[in-house]
């Protein structure tokens, strides 16, 4: 485990603030070019969208959800902004990991837990934060932070609620961190 | 002047080669700053790591003096930009969906991405589960539309709500960020972690 944790570091992390400025800046830059904020869970949406289009082609009247999906966005859902931008994400991911050397595949979790316990729980918290994001309009990226920076009260209301409950069930589940 | 895909400045097709290249700027800040890990994640939660805390704060404040300053300088037409809509209900719901989400996951989705672009296999698992999570509301939506449209206030931003000019809650939240960023930075002498 610890020899992983070396080699997993074997460069350091950027500054965190400088980092942040770095994010302030593509998310301006995103601002600038496109009028609009980054995002994660909308590309998410136009991968199932497109699934379910392509099994049911009727699907668009028959469900509601994909009827009001189809109304804000035009043409295929798969040539969307958040795709091509998601796409980006894994390339810009792999790069920087590439140049500091941790690429490695691995199930990354607590010594006290097994990989096996925080797959499930991984899988329930994804499956959780997929249904939020839907119901939300977007996730972290898309609602709370995007939203903050053009100061949308429902970035700000989202964001709270977000890291508000995060922090309030921190101490239930924290033989799987600490 | 900008925004320059909806003043059509540039194609829808440019825009869509932008969007790749803006996601990679994405990626790679978060993966450089530790997004990619978890354990890095939920460090801000029991106060042994906030990366997070500082990434997402710094972030979200440079993003949006960067608009207050260009709109100010004439550079971009705020009326422009999107400005995500507000329903208070499913904000809220979501919300705390999303963050009991984050909490058991480790992992936002975009984040997830990041893990899995470097071989984390927990953020594949995790990326499998948002697709669970995004079928289920899809199939599922009748029984949550009242929520989902709930308590719609139109698209309010905060400084209006709180009847301050823009720069001034600008400058609120700058002070509020930096003194979370001195807790952050005590919490971390706090609660140290040798290795994670």
């Amino acid at each position: 485990m610890s020899d992983n944790t070396k080699t997993e570091r074997g460069k350091k992390y950027l500054n965190p603030y400088l980092g942040g400025v770095l994010l302030g800046l593509v998310l301006l830059a995103a601002n600038f070019v496109s009028g609009r904020g980054l995002g994660a869970s909308g590309a998410v949406k136009s991968v199932v969208a497109t699934s379910i289009e392509a099994v049911n082609k009727d699907a668009v009247n028959t469900m509601p959800f994909m009827a009001e999906y189809a109304q804000s966005h035009s043409g295929s859902p798969m040539k969307s902004w958040l795709v091509f931008e998601m796409l980006g994400v894994l390339v810009g991911g792999f790069l920087s990991g590439a140049v500091a050397g941790r690429l490695k595949l691995k199930v990354e979790h607590s010594p006290k837990i097994t990989s096996r316990r925080r797959l499930i729980f991984a899988l329930a918290g994804g499956i959780l934060f997929g249904f939020g994001s839907q119901l939300g309009r977007g996730c972290t990226s898309g609602s709370a932070l995007s939203g903050m920076a053009v100061l949308s009260m429902g970035g700000f209301i989202t964001m709270m609620a977000i890291f508000g409950t995060a922090f309030a069930l921190a101490y239930f589940f924290r033989r799987n961190w600490i | 002047m900008g925004p320059l895909a909806p003043y059509e400045i540039i194609s829808e097709n440019t825009n869509f080669l932008l969007a790749f290249f803006i996601g990679i700027a994405f990626g790679w800040v978060l993966e450089s700053s530790g997004f990619s890990s978890s354990r890095k994640l939920a460090g801000v939660f029991y106060g042994y790591d906030t990366v997070v805390l500082k990434v997402f704060f710094t972030g979200a404040i440079t993003a949006m003096l960067g608009l207050l300053f260009m709109s100010l300088f004439g550079w971009v037409d705020l009326d422009l930009i999107y400005v995500n809509p507000t329903y208070l209900t499913s904000a809220i719901v979501g919300g705390v969906i999303m963050g009991a989400g984050f909490i058991m996951g480790g992992f936002c989705p975009g984040t997830s991405f990041c893990g899995a672009a470097i071989g984390k296999i927990d953020a594949m698992v995790f990326i499998g589960g948002l697709f669970i999570g995004v079928y289920g509301f899809t199939f599922t939506y009748p029984w949550w539309e009242k929520m989902y449209m709930a308590k719609f206030l139109g698209f309010p931003k905060v400084s209006d709500k709180l009847g301050m000019s823009d720069g001034f809650f600008g400058l609120l939240l700058i002070l509020v960020a930096i003194g979370m960023f001195i807790v952050a930075e005590w919490a971390e002498k706090k609660f140290p972690r040798e290795e994670y």
